[in-house]
């Protein structure tokens, strides 16, 4: 809705803001993509110039697609990513919904313990989490990763989600208990549909850091058939001689995917908040 | 069938009594309407959305204290509508019964039924976003009466509609009571609706019955000065007792039954007028009964601060006693 009192002056400077930090945010990403399509010599000549047809060089993307499986890697990093994406969502939206919906001994306590897990860093465990891996003979599976990953992106799911879906209409979840739909029904079909937009923005605060994440593949699973993008592209890394035209185009292509699925839901975040509500 | 029966019902919450024991009889197809504190309480307890610390729920002489809500053949209206966001006006008034797994032919049969009572027809195909507050109400409504229940639970079904809407919904549930015969219990805090739909009114305080009636048994004959206070419109006035002469500590006496007069007991000012076209409201500053109401039928001018007496119609007077007991 446009308020009357919008300036065009207000309008633009608002705007040249905007832009000024969406340039500022994109700065880095551009970089990397420009210099992805550049000749060795021309990325540390000129780093800020565009590929000119001198400089144009794809020797980053062809060693990418040669060298090492990266179609497998960018499967990996997909795998582990959606599934670890759908455990958070739903065991988080179901244990937020226990806690906004049923009143239990502890319940307090409970949502405090779930939530205490955003403060303290999963990484402290790292020694603990590999010895059980071991144990339990999961090193080098992407279920291991999975595992991990859902339990480092619950407890924010599960602060945010129990928060919003306290708001969600009392009246509509006892219109349905009285009509018989199942608790499940209530949860899946009621309430889950209404909080779609808290739902979309926990998706993609979970899945950023996942898909970015180096430490993890690292040491749970680097080998050959379970290694994820990003610990795909650091065989170009080394100690002495840096592969820059390998590491760039690796880089560029992994942003590809996890903007999709940043598209996909925003949209979701736009539809949810434009939807009808219960008044 | 649709006999509902409460027996010294109690709700604790922790340690917090909020429904103190309570016992109520509804005949089948009788409107019973619900004011108070703790209203809207033991009506989620009827529904069975909230259980019963205590004593029993009886509907048709079965006790359905620990029945799931959906087996307890009532259906519940609620306040904020409570229509299904996803399905269409059609799919949300048979949701009960495609529950129930009732033959399709019999939901849609039912559904046409409620929809030409409540003129309901264009709108089958909506959803309930694309539908005004009137019309979603509307809709709530049939959704109970597709169910055919035993009972009818309706929890302040009108407080967010404005007041033309209130007036005509008030008006259709009132027919809707006629027609289907069911049996209803009506939740509200707007005496009004409770005057006006009621064949019996049963208010409560802090969780404990403060008296049962018709409507006009309440407005003739209450128990005491909270059943006073609550039942008529404007309030009726408290005066001090002692000062009039009177027996209790308290005098009650409705503003349509005070009488202007030159020799009145009770004198003051004229502190605000209220003109409604069919009556006159007005405050008069008085001591030591504060602003005491007089409502006048008719048009009538009164100057601010001009000086009135008046006086009571003494058959027309409650006497309360200091707990605010009615003296017989």
């Amino acid at each position: 809705m446009h308020s009357a009192r919008t300036s065009p002056g207000r309008s633009i400077a608002a705007h040249a803001i905007l832009l000024t930090y969406t340039l500022i945010a994109l700065f880095p990403v551009f970089v990397i993509v420009i210099n992805s399509f550049k000749s060795r010599k021309a990325i540390f000549a000129e780093p800020l110039m565009p590929p000119m047809p001198g400089n144009w060089d794809m020797v980053g993307y062809t060693t990418v697609l040669q060298q090492g499986d990266f179609f497998q890697y960018f499967l990996n990093s997909m795998t582990v990513t959606c599934a670890s994406l759908f455990f958070v969502l739903l065991f988080g939206a179901m244990a937020a919904f226990a806690l906004s919906e049923y009143r239990f001994r502890g319940n307090l306590l409970m949502g405090l313990y779930l939530a205490l897990g955003i403060m303290i860093p999963i990484r402290l465990g790292t020694v603990a989490i590999l010895e059980m891996m071991v144990a339990g003979g999961l090193v080098n599976t992407l279920t291991a990763l999975i595992l991990v990953y859902t339990a480092q992106g619950l407890p924010l799911a599960v602060f945010i989600l129990s928060e919003f879906m306290r708001s969600v209409s009392d009246d509509l979840k006892n219109a349905g208990r009285i009509d018989g739909l199942s608790e499940y029904r209530i949860f899946f079909t009621l309430v889950l549909p209404l909080v779609r937009p808290a739902m979309a923005t926990v998706a993609v605060f979970t899945m950023i850091p996942i898909w970015n994440d180096l430490w993890f593949p690292l040491i749970l699973a680097p080998s050959e058939e379970t290694k994820t993008i990003t610990l795909g592209s650091q065989v170009f890394i080394g100690q002495f001689v840096t592969n820059w035209n390998a590491v760039l185009a690796a880089l560029s292509l992994a942003i590809v995917p996890v903007l999709v699925l940043y598209l996909i839901f925003s949209r979701q975040l736009i539809r949810g908040i434009t939807a009808g509500a219960v008044k | 069938m649709g006999a509902l029966s409460l027996s010294q019902v109690t709700k604790s919450f922790g340690k917090t009594e909020v429904i103190k024991g309570v016992d109520l009889q509804v005949a089948e197809g009788e409107f019973c309407v619900s004011s108070g504190c703790g209203k809207s309480t033991l009506l989620r307890m009827i529904a069975g959305l909230e259980d019963v610390s205590g004593g029993d729920v009886v509907l048709d002489g079965v006790r359905i204290n620990d029945l799931a809500p959906a087996k307890r053949e009532i259906a519940m209206v609620f306040q904020t509508y409570a229509l299904y966001p996803h399905l269409t006006v059609r799919d949300n008034m048979g949701l009960a019964l495609k529950q129930a797994g009732e033959p399709r032919a019999a939901i849609d049969a039912a559904i046409k039924r409620a929809s030409n009572m409540l003129e309901l027809d264009p709108y089958l195909d909506r959803r309930p976003a694309e539908l005004s507050g009137g019309q979603r109400q509307r809709v709530a409504i049939g959704r109970a009466i597709v169910r055919r229940p035993k009972l009818f639970l309706f929890d302040e079904p009108l407080s967010n509609l404005d007041a033309a809407l209130r007036v005509a919904t008030r008006i259709e549930i009132a027919r809707l009571h006629r027609e289907l015969g069911a049996t209803m219990v009506y939740v509200t805090h707007d005496q009004i609706e409770a005057m006006t739909l009621a064949d019996k009114i049963v208010v409560l305080r802090a969780g404990k019955v403060e008296q049962v009636g018709s409507p006009m048994e309440l407005y003739n004959n209450p128990a005491n000065t909270f059943v006073a206070g609550f039942i008529g419109s404007p309030q009726m006035n408290f005066l001090k007792a002692g000062a009039l002469g009177q027996r209790g500590e308290t005098l009650g006496i409705r503003p349509e039954h005070l009488r202007i007069t030159a020799s009145g007991q009770i004198k003051g000012t004229v502190s605000h007028v209220e003109k409604l076209g069919g009556e006159t409201l007005i405050y008069i500053k008085t001591d030591p009964h504060g602003l005491v109401t007089l409502r006048l039928f008719g048009e009538h001018d009164f100057a601010y601060d001009a000086a009135l007496s008046l006086d009571i119609d003494p058959p027309r007077a409650f006497h309360f006693d200091k707990d605010g007991q009615r003296l017989r």
